[in-house]
């Protein structure tokens, strides 16, 4: 399982964790709504756990897009800066955020796996 | 889309139950849960709109009615407008003032003419205020006329170029009517007073209906091939694109009409020099501030953001050495014209066409331009 989520409503993929994808989850884009807008950081830039790496607009509201791991960024999804709906239309493929180098792989063990991230959330 | 909090309990309007099975997402308004959107969402509600017609539940505002002969006098003590010289059967738009000439509400009111021996206003009052704007209208003109709430009624708007259409294969008469006019119709077997009106900048209509029949028509309404359920959410977006103001956010008790670019609801007889000018709370501010526009502290303006960034209410503005000159009151993407739009509130000297303004975005600097309004083209049947 190379797939883990975060308590503020990202997921991260380290299959590969020279370029570990993240996205926002699909509880967080229904409770967004159509999302308008995306800011995606610069490449290269290296952000702590838990930092502000993005912001996410729908038609409702601003959201912050929090770095789930630490690491620095390697690419950013332009074909979701293009078209933000993909982040509501497919939040785990094509509405992808960004990839990190992940600098610490602990972290991703202390994120929430499927069945604890779908309990937190149904509770959130 | 502000509401005052309160812990009090939700109010239910009579659609409740068809906006649940409709698998609405509701939320707290005005003091009632109501439908932000509908299982397709705001985009595609607001595109069905704008392209068809879209079915709005509008029961959270309040409706009364002004009865008596010396009403429509009354009420010209309470708002800047022409009140006594509407003619029967039509509609028009007014403010409400405090004695400094801050807005309480915006409302609609019609002349419904001699109903039941009685001449007869009938008013539409914004949701979040209607507690307090009957107490107010009770207060100052209720020993002038009878001030009659009407919690008996739901309010349904339907709004698109396609409304004409399917309302009128239901009451073929509503065709009839051009903006801003009305009368009483039998929809699908109900009691309706429709106006051809409504406040998405298109063509359409708003139904007041007994709430024991609110449901009936709503379905019949529904059954229609052009028409769809619309939230809150899109009805903000629209009214957004058609430069029409929300309450609580473009316009308050803070500013004034000639502040809020609404001197066109300030008809000429009531203003200096007029048959009837002044009269109304505020009218010495008032018709100063129209007099030598020049004293306005502050103007409202339509803003369009040059990169796609949406710039929200509460943003700041600042001109291009960094001063504050003003903030953004109402802000989106705006579904229609594909841009980010937005009202807001700047001196004078940047509320020309063209003026360029910066918008404090999680600080970085959003280019903006003053734009007329509304962003797009008002479609209202005109006949």
């Amino acid at each position: 399982m190379t797939i883990k989520f975060s308590k503020d409503h990202e997921w991260i993929d380290i299959a590969d964790h020279q370029a570990a994808t993240v996205g926002i989850t699909v509880h967080a884009q229904d409770a967004l709504g159509d999302v308008v807008f995306v800011d995606l950081p610069a490449v290269g830039t290296t952000f702590a756990q838990g930092d502000v790496a993005g912001v996410v607009e729908s038609v409702k509201a601003a959201a912050d897009v929090f770095m789930p791991i630490s690491g620095e960024i390697v690419e950013v999804n332009e074909a979701l800066r293009a078209d933000p709906a993909l982040a509501n239309s497919d939040p785990l493929g094509a509405g992808w955020f960004f990839k990190v180098r992940v600098s610490d792989l602990a972290q991703f063990d202390a994120l929430m796996d499927e069945p604890a991230y779908a309990e937190f959330a149904k509770n959130a | 889309m502000s509401s005052p909090a309160s812990s009090a309990p939700l109010l239910n309007t009579p659609l409740n139950a068809l906006h649940i099975e409709l698998g609405a997402r509701m939320v707290p308004f005005a003091g009632y849960s109501m439908p932000v959107q509908y299982p397709s969402g705001l985009m595609a509600e607001h595109h069905h709109t704008r392209t068809a017609a879209g079915l709005f539940d509008v029961s959270h505002m309040g409706q009364l009615k002004l009865v008596g002969p010396d009403a429509a006098a009354a009420f010209e003590t309470l708002i800047p407008v022409d009140v006594i010289d509407l003619p029967v059967g039509k509609q028009r738009y007014g403010l409400l003032l405090n004695d400094e000439g801050g807005i309480i509400d915006d409302l609609m009111f019609f002349n419904q003419g001699v109903v039941d021996g009685e001449p007869t206003l009938f008013v539409i009052v914004n949701g979040a205020c209607k507690v307090e704007d009957i107490a107010h209208i009770q207060a100052r003109i209720g020993q002038s006329c009878q001030v009659v709430p009407m919690p008996d009624h739901a309010l349904l708007a339907l709004q698109g170029p396609q409304a004409v259409t399917a309302l009128a294969r239901l009451a073929p008469a509503v065709a009839q009517l051009v903006f801003m006019t009305g009368g009483t119709f039998t929809i699908a077997g109900c009691d309706c007073f429709v106006t051809r009106s409504g406040y998405t900048g298109e063509d359409g209509f708003e139904i007041s209906v007994p709430a024991a029949q609110a449901d009936t028509l709503a379905r019949a309404l529904l059954a229609q091939p052009e028409v769809k359920p619309i939230g809150l959410g899109a009805r903000n977006s629209l009214r957004l694109e058609a430069g029409l103001c929300l309450y609580g956010n473009d316009i308050d008790t803070t500013t004034t009409p000639p502040e809020a670019a609404l001197n066109w609801a300030i008809q000429k007889v009531r203003r200096t020099g007029g048959a009837r000018a002044g009269g109304f709370p505020g009218a010495g501010k008032v018709l100063a501030q129209i007099d030598q526009p020049a004293s306005l502290p502050r103007k409202r303006v339509g803003l369009i953001a040059l990169e796609r960034i949406p710039v929200r209410e509460h943003t700041e503005l600042q001109s291009s050495d960094g001063t504050r000159i003003g903030e953004v009151t109402s802000g989106l993407l705006g579904p229609t014209v594909d841009q980010p739009v937005a009202m807001g509130y700047v001196t004078p000297a940047f509320a020309a066409a063209g003026s360029r303004v910066n918008a404090i975005v999680r600080g970085k600097a959003v280019p903006m331009e003053v734009a007329p309004m509304p962003f797009t083209p008002a479609r209202y049947h005109r006949g």
